[in-house]
């Protein structure tokens, strides 16, 4: 698991290679820690994965800017919600 | 659909080719080998929806106490109402496969020691299986680790018969079995015979002292049994997991925040949030259903209660049971089969396992290549295989010293859960509750707190990885 700081406000989780429940405890851990309206993008290989993130982000209003596929590996970049 | 890649449609394609031609040859070999067949296609299918529902019984209880996301309690509770459905015509009318399972205190602690693991390994028994055919080695390393420690829990004896109750003792020998099999040697066979044997087994519909058939499978098995149970569950997770994400958006919506209509409405936005995987558990059921309906008709139509006879009868006598039967569950069942492979490897290296109940009395060691369940599994792996490909979602993915590490000691607590409980996730909880059995729901409850322990633990784990990192970034 590798999380960077790319620039201010933007960060990077990589949890490629990680199954359930890993990447999404990943991403909530770190949305919990970034302020409102930074940008955090999730580069992750495994789909189930995916389904509990966007329902996550789903319940919790983060908003998901784009997903990209390509092949098996997924990066998703995700605005934190401002309340 | 997206664009599917030209050389995974192809392998998509050499999968579903193999194992129809395996279909087709074997039946020229012996119209016998049609129950195998029956067997594999069902397979193929749980592993299709599998894959397609991302259908996890780990996810749904640990994405829960860790995300708070319900998907996936939702497919299954959706899934069992509709497997009860199917299924209990096929009990009313007496065609029904299965055998309910006695109950007590040992369903909730095999429940609870098996859904710890679970978590740990990141998926649950069916879960695992479909990880493999998405081409993830953690997968296949969890199933493997469920094989080796059911297959040596099922025969391990020495220093653990100091740990047996005298009481068991006794009355594993007094239950008179076959010489061949040694009930007083074992931990397991103790366990089996002088307890597990001895508890009560019950039906909701016998609970509630129902006699008409129709009636005591749809009133007492479904309805008061999966329905009422699943449908409270429901309520429980919308009112703590869902309800204040959704009165939320109904705010921002500018649209009414109270009322019953408003409750109503988000109870269903809840059961609709993944179509997927709802559709998914849709499918599962009426499959699942289907299939001790097709078990129940191939046993009818080759006059068998047991895969063994036909076995006899084509000549192959090896890995017979002491009562001439193999591992025939006539319905969806994944551990068994996983502790037989490993079991029948440990015999053929010379290690004499067929003198306890769970291999020797009650399922055999037969050749894989001819274990019905096996057929089943192996082909649900292909039939995951076959959706991932066809969704650009194959890929092989090794594993790290990290993963392999919980998927070890994970598959092992599931491998010993699943022998205390007589079944993992499927066989001990999915099934036996879509089928009325109070034990399914015992199972639950224990694997609800196991995962809960299971998410607890890496809540802590994962807590202390990402300080370390995110120290490093100064956030």
């Amino acid at each position: 698991m590798k999380f960077n700081k790319v620039s201010e406000g933007q960060y990077q989780l990589n949890v490629c290679g990680y199954v359930c429940p890993h990447p999404q405890l990943y991403t909530k851990k770190a949305l919990e820690k970034m302020k409102e309206g930074e940008v955090l993008e999730i580069v992750f290989d495994n789909p189930s994965s995916g389904e509990s993130i966007a329902a996550m982000l789903d319940i919790t209003g983060d908003e998901v800017m784009e997903r990209v596929k390509d092949g098996g590996k997924l990066t998703w970049t995700v605005r934190k919600r401002r309340a | 659909m997206e664009n599917i890649e030209r050389k995974n449609v192809i392998w998509a394609f050499v999968l579903i080719g193999f194992f129809s031609l395996l279909s087709i040859t074997t039946y020229m070999v012996h119209e016998y080998y049609i129950y195998l067949t029956a067997y594999l296609w069902f397979g193929f299918v749980y592993g299709m929806c599998l894959q397609y529902g991302r259908f996890c019984f780990s996810s749904a209880f640990r994405d829960l106490f860790a995300v708070g996301v319900p998907r996936m309690a939702v497919g299954i509770m959706i899934a069992m109402v509709l497997f009860g459905m199917v299924s209990a015509f096929v009990t009313a009318t007496g065609n029904s496969t299965f055998h309910a399972a006695p109950y007590g205190i040992h369903s909730v602690i095999a429940g609870f020691i098996f859904g710890v693991g679970m978590v740990l390994t990141g998926g649950c028994a069916s879960g695992s299986l479909y990880k493999a055919g998405e081409g993830n080695a953690t997968g296949m390393l969890v199933i493997l680790s469920i094989s080796v420690s059911q297959a040596i829990f099922a025969d391990i004896g020495g220093w653990t018969n100091n740990l047996v109750p005298y009481a068991w003792h006794q009355s594993a020998v007094a239950k008179g079995l076959p010489p061949a099999i040694n009930a007083s040697d074992g931990w397991m066979d103790q366990f089996l015979a002088g307890y597990v044997w001895d508890q009560p087994v019950l039906l909701f519909s016998e609970w509630l002292g129902i006699r008409n058939a129709f009636a005591a499978a749809y009133v007492g098995d479904v309805f008061v049994g999966i329905v009422l149970p699943a449908a409270l569950l429901l309520v429980a997770v919308y009112f703590i997991w869902h309800r204040k994400s959704w009165l939320r958006k109904q705010a921002e919506a500018r649209l009414p925040t109270s009322g019953l209509r408003v409750e109503l409405a988000g109870y269903w936005s809840m059961i609709m949030a993944s179509k997927r995987t709802a559709i998914a558990g849709l499918v599962l059921g009426i499959a699942a259903g289907l299939h001790m309906y097709v078990m129940k008709g191939m046993q009818l139509k080759f006059g068998v209660t047991n895969f063994g006879t036909l076995m006899k009868e084509m000549g192959i006598t090896f890995g017979l049971s002491a009562k001439g039967t193999v591992f025939d569950p006539g319905y969806w069942y994944v551990t068994t089969q996983e502790a037989q492979w490993v079991g029948w490897v440990f015999n053929k290296l010379g290690w004499n396992n067929m003198d306890n109940i769970y291999f020797g009395l009650e399922n055999g060691l037969p050749n894989p290549l001819i274990n019905p369940a096996d057929w089943m599994s192996l082909a649900l792996i292909g039939g995951a295989a076959v959706m991932a490909l066809l969704h650009n979602e194959f890929k092989w993915k090794g594993t790290t010293r990290e993963l392999a590490m919980w998927a070890i000691i994970g598959g092992t607590l599931m491998g010993i859960g699943s022998r205390l409980g007589l079944g993992c996730n499927v066989g001990a909880f999915f099934v036996r509750v879509s089928q009325g059995d109070v034990s399914g729901w015992l199972f639950g409850i224990g694997m609800i707190g196991g995962a809960y322990l299971g998410v607890k633990f890496f809540n802590w784990w994962t807590e202390r990885k990402m300080a370390k990192e995110m120290a490093a970034c100064e956030i």
